[in-house]
């Protein structure tokens, strides 16, 4: 039954390898197998195929939802990792890479086999990802456990950061960061003394919206919770109104933003509205209509596009003729620190983690340099305000 | 009287798979179980081409499908036994799984074969508080009555701080290991095996990366269950249900405690929808109240519909095509609950009983067949066909 | 709770308890002539709402247009919600109902195959872009299949106005329009059937089908004609609920149903004056319930008083059953 045994195949030199003649005789040898050889097998996981400098096949992993509900968000992000990796390709002699999509629909009971599969395919030398807080509690232990760097583009919990996951990156400001400056914003720019703090029970919108109520203190004049696909806000809007607040400080995304604003206005209720990053979508102006929406302020901690410089704008519109979504810029940043790494050699995952803690260069939304926990460490929170239906820069919210 | 004289007279049916089967002696069935049993426990190792998913780990899918298995066998037990529909069965799930996350990571650190316990008899007390007043009612309402409370106790978690919210709780403590020895996999490239030493997986250590030990875990308990599943259906209780499914009014007069009945019935769902939670909480570490969606709900009784309710064997199939498929086919991902819907329609007008109808149902059928058979030879004044009704 | 919030939250509570008795009539009728629960209406629902967001989009309604126009184009988008919901509810019966009737299949399975059919009706519109991208039209219809997941907003035509005030509550016109329009549509839908001859049929079919059937009364043409006016309905509901909510989704109906249904069996399942009563106390409800507990135990709320109606009083606040409203 046995043909040949040989431990050292060309394609994949790592690992001992016994070949069988037919798949029919799996289950007989597996038992001979394991009383045979399981003491003397070792993990040899390491080194081997370094030398060779760029491997083949090679490729950076993208996790995050590609479909179902949130779709949307994740081919954002897909489409700038992808550019980033088709611009390192497009370099001379560059080391070829691809891109391996683990579509987990946003849901975190998927993403248990979706990151083993990624740990798995030793082909696999990063990821950008995982995109959602959720699924990241699921997958990054995974990633840690096997030394697979993870640079996520977009899951901004703050307790990401304490787990003490070494693989653990991200490109973009946490909640703690952004929660403070909109909270600035909101008393020291537009001046109010009432403010009626909203969030959507989901674990961004209220970790956000928590940070927020602690930083204006006594200013919070008055508290609601909705639930994510809510669609009827009257009650929400009637708190407000009674509340006599001056501005509404929404946490959450952007459906049920646009929502709540269109239902304020149309009941009468002409309350400055403040809401965040996840809120940074065209989809609110297309909820609440241009007028309603006319005046809003959004905080996210993210530079505009045009204040990076580079031709990242540009490119993204000629590539895939729409503007950058929310985090596309992210993902494209996230997966140009990986390429640089393999650029540099660092074609394994142990030279690549390496090389993303110590990496410092500008990309398109801030200067990527992570901090010993995996945070960046420059991080500007921008006040963007909706004009005519666009999302415009109005200012840097300086730290007070 | 009964659900099944639905289906159109047939032929009596000629030697089928299953009187070959059951003619079969003794000791051959037994070899034939436990060979498909360690066949079962080998599938993620042989990892077999065309079988195995490739762009999800395949033993962490054949833990879902085992989870998705046991689920429906305990929501087999109330719907296909006892003939209530019940589209709330993912709160048991929900409730399973979280006592496990917040007596053993949140608010305590308790062993986990305790953890279990408890679980199990949360659920099953919730089940009993659940069942007790609800029971009551109409079985089209019972529908509504049970989505509510699988909703309400999805709300519950999502906005009760002391459950963590919608942060969901981490760490959820795993298995204890006994870790004996080290079985490695097969990889195929193409059709040709090799035995990979890289990965193994060891019996029985319940590590991060690797699916498989639990996958073991959730099989055994799937045997077990349906050993007591066997025993139960054809004992008293067993007779029991099926006589309140298809007549309650005749049942009751004919002294059968109904109510109790199917109290039990709810009660054992939901210990076992219980259970099926506990293990899913312990295989990702991870609780968090979205993942218990009204969905997943539908999921499961799209388990038990399709494959077939009251067939223990046609549920575990119809859980393999409900947890299965998805992730073999991944590419097609988005149109999941589109085909759900298609076979639910399909099915319900089409073949009520199912992929693998209850036995039961064949009997029914051959019985109806036959007796029209007579009835039409009767009448055609010819003389009566041989063979009685085969029970 | 200031005066001015109890009043807020009354009006408003009343105005979407309107829009859930509009589109309980469906469960109503439906359950007073066949004795099921019609799984699928929500989508019924749905379907009629995308309809009245694309017809505003094809006539390129806009804000400020004048009130004589806007008030013809919401005229226009009423029709077709209401003939979109109606042809989709006739697709629902004979689809998902036809079949099993014939064969008098018990209830659970004509509820699972509804539930099907309510799974595929909403996949369809949640699909939308996909599925016109496989015929090949997704460039000329591009407006209105993209995002297909997402919510998709309803133009009004008529801009809301403040008409009065109540102690410091605004009553803003748009209410006031959905509240009575959709007590006029339940009255006449209620006169319908206690006056007409088709009416006195569907009476007659859900007090005693057999009876009826000796008298001459064409069964399958009456239950066709529930599930046309429990359609037509919900298209008007459609209309109202975006006059008021402004914006549809492909899963939009699977709550909004629960808490039709709910409000149909609050008030005495098969019964049309109980499906207006069930859903303004259902409104009302939540809108207090959200505001004493927070907006996010809000459906919680409605759930729990289901549940409670369905153990303490399961034959509603005003009774069961079509038939006993008075001929």
């Amino acid at each position: 039954m046995l043909r040949t045994v040989s431990t050292a195949q060309e394609d994949t030199p790592v690992r001992s390898i016994v070949k069988l003649a037919t798949p029919f005789a799996a289950a007989a040898l597996l038992l001979t197998a394991c009383g045979g050889t399981t003491g003397g097998s070792t993990d040899t996981e390491s080194s081997a195929g370094a030398a060779a400098g760029c491997p083949e096949g090679a490729s950076i992993g993208f996790f995050g939802a590609l479909t179902g509900p949130n779709a949307n968000l994740g081919n954002n992000i897909q489409n700038g990792v992808k550019l980033a990796v088709e611009q390192h390709n497009a370099k001379p002699d560059a080391c070829q890479v691809t891109v391996t999509p683990y579509d987990s629909q946003g849901l975190p009971d998927q993403a248990s086999g979706l990151a083993t599969q990624a740990v798995r395919d030793t082909k696999v030398l990063g990821l950008v990802g995982p995109a959602f807080s959720g699924e990241s509690k699921v997958a990054d232990p995974l990633f840690a456990e096997a030394g697979l760097v993870g640079i996520t583009p977009s899951a901004t919990n703050p307790a990401l950061a304490d787990n003490g996951w070494e693989t653990f990156f991200r490109v973009l400001g946490n909640d703690a960061s952004q929660g403070p400056a909109a909270a600035s914003y909101i008393t020291n720019t537009l001046q109010a003394k009432k403010v009626y703090v909203i969030d959507d029970a989901s674990e961004y919108g209220k970790g956000l919206a928590d940070i927020v109520r602690t930083s204006l203190g006594a200013a919070s004049a008055g508290n609601d919770t909705v639930q994510t696909g809510q669609t009827d806000f009257s009650a929400v809007v009637a708190g407000i109104r009674a509340s006599g607040a001056d501005a509404v400080f929404y946490g959450g995304y952007y459906s049920e933003a646009g929502l709540l604003l269109k239902q304020m206005r149309e009941a009468g209720v002409t309350t400055t509205f403040v809401t965040d990053d996840g809120a940074k979508d065209e989809g609110l102006v297309t909820a609440a209509g241009a007028a309603n929406a006319e005046g809003t302020i959004i905080t996210c901690p993210c530079l505009p596009p045009d204040k990076a410089g580079g031709t990242f704008v540009a490119d993204y519109t000629a590539a895939y003729g729409t503007a950058p979504g929310t985090y596309s810029a992210e993902g494209y940043d996230a997966a140009t620190i990986l390429m640089a790494g393999i650029e540099a050699g660092n074609t394994t995952r142990e030279d690549l983690l390496a090389f993303v803690k110590t990496y410092d260069a500008p990309g398109v939304t801030k200067q990527l340099k992570f901090d010993e926990k995996g945070e960046p460490s420059d991080v500007t929170v921008w006040a963007y305000k909706i004009e005519g239906g666009q999302i415009v820069a109005d200012q840097e919210i300086k730290a007070s | 009287m009964s659900t099944s004289t639905t289906a159109p007279a047939r032929r009596p049916a000629r030697r089928t798979v299953g009187d070959r089967w059951a003619a079969l002696p003794r000791p051959a069935k037994i070899v034939v179980w436990v060979l498909l049993a360690l066949f079962c426990y080998a599938l993620p190792l042989l990892n077999p081409p065309l079988i195995s998913t490739p762009q999800s780990d395949f033993g962490s899918v054949m833990f879902t499908v085992a989870a998705y298995g046991l689920v429906a066998l305990g929501l087999n037990i109330v719907l296909g036994y006892a003939g209530l529909l019940d589209l709330g069965y993912v709160g048991f799930y929900a409730i399973g799984a979280y006592t496990v996350a917040v007596f053993g990571s949140l608010h305590g650190k308790l062993p986990f074969v305790l953890l279990v316990v408890l679980a199990v008899c949360i659920t099953t007390a919730s089940g009993l508080l659940l069942g007790a007043p609800t029971l009551r009612v109409r079985g089209d309402y019972l529908a509504i009555v049970t989505l509510g409370f699988g909703e309400i106790v999805r709300l519950v978690f999502l906005n009760t701080e002391w459950l963590n919210g919608a942060r969901g709780i981490t760490d959820v403590p795993r298995p204890p290991d006994l870790p004996l020895f080290d079985v490695p996999q097969l990889q195929w490239d193409g059709f040709v095996a090799y035995v990979d030493l890289g990965t193994q997986s060891t019996f029985m250590e319940f590590g991060l990366l690797d699916g498989i030990p639990y996958y073991w875990l959730a099989l055994t308990v799937i045997i077990v269950v349906l050993v007591a599943d066997v025993l139960l259906q054809s004992s008293r209780v067993g007779r029991a249900w099926e006589a309140t499914r298809e007549d309650e009014e005749a049942a009751e007069l004919n002294g059968v405690p109904t109510f109790r009945y199917k109290l039990l019935a709810f009660a054992m769902g939901a210990f076992i929808g219980g259970l099926s939670g506990a293990l899913y909480a312990a295989r990702t570490g991870v609780v968090n109240p979205e993942t218990f969606v009204i969905q997943l709900s539908v999921l499961f009784l799209a388990a038990v519909v399709i494959g077939g309710q009251g067939n223990r064997w046609g549920v575990l199939l119809g859980a393999v095509v409900v947890a299965y498929l998805p992730e073999r086919f991944r590419e097609f991902a988005e149109y999941r609950v589109l085909a759900f819907g298609l076979l639910l329609l399909l099915l319900a007008n089409f073949r009520p009983q199912g992929l693998l109808p209850p036995r039961r149902a064949r009997r029914a059928t051959a019985a109806a067949a036959e007796l029209a058979e007579l009835e039409h030879s009767g009448s055609a004044g010819g003389d009566t066909k041989e063979g009685g009704i085969r029970a | 709770m200031s005066l001015e919030t109890f009043i807020d939250l009354t009006f408003t509570g009343l105005v979407v308890g309107a829009i859930y008795g509009l589109f309980a009539l469906g469960y109503t009728l439906v359950y007073g002539v066949l004795r099921l629960i019609n799984f699928a209406h929500s989508e019924v629902f749905m379907w009629g709402s995308f309809a009245a967001v694309w017809v505003m989009m094809v006539l390129g309604a806009r804000t400020g247009m004048g009130v004589l126009p806007a008030v013809g184009l919401l005229l226009l988008a009423l029709v077709a919600a209401m003939v979109v919901s109606g042809g989709v509810a006739l697709v629902v019966e004979r689809v998902a109902y036809r079949r099993l009737r014939t064969k008098n299949a018990p209830p659970l399975v004509a509820l699972i195959s509804a539930i099907g059919m309510s799974f595929v009706l909403s996949e369809v519109m949640g699909l939308r872009d996909k599925i016109t991208e496989w015929v090949g039209l997704s460039q000329p219809l591009a407006p209105y299949v993209e995002r297909a997941r997402e919510y998709v907003s309803f133009t009004n035509p008529l801009p809301s106005v403040t008409l009065f005030s109540i102690s410091g509550f605004q009553v803003r016109s748009t209410q006031v329009i959905v509240l009575v329009a959709a007590v006029l549509m339940m009255v006449g839908l209620d006169q319908f059937v206690r006056r007409s001859r088709l009416g006195r049929g569907v009476r007659a079919v859900s007090q005693d089908p057999e009876a009826a059937a000796l008298m001459g009364v064409d069964k399958n043409r009456v239950i066709q004609l529930t599930f046309l006016l429990g359609g037509l309905m919900a298209g008007a509901a459609a209309v109202l609920y975006l006059m008021h909510i402004g914006v549809t989704r492909f899963n939009v109906g699977f709550i909004l149903g629960i808490k039709a249904f709910t409000a149909a069996v609050l008030g005495g399942i098969g019964n049309i004056r109980g499906a207006l009563l069930g859903g303004l106390v259902l409104g009302l409800a939540e809108n207090y319930g959200s505001n004493l507990l927070g907006s996010n135990w809000k459906d919680v709320v409605s759930f729990l008083l289901l549940v409670l109606v369905l153990l303490f009083r399961p034959t509603g606040i005003l009774g069961e059953s079509l038939g006993k409203a008075r001929a």
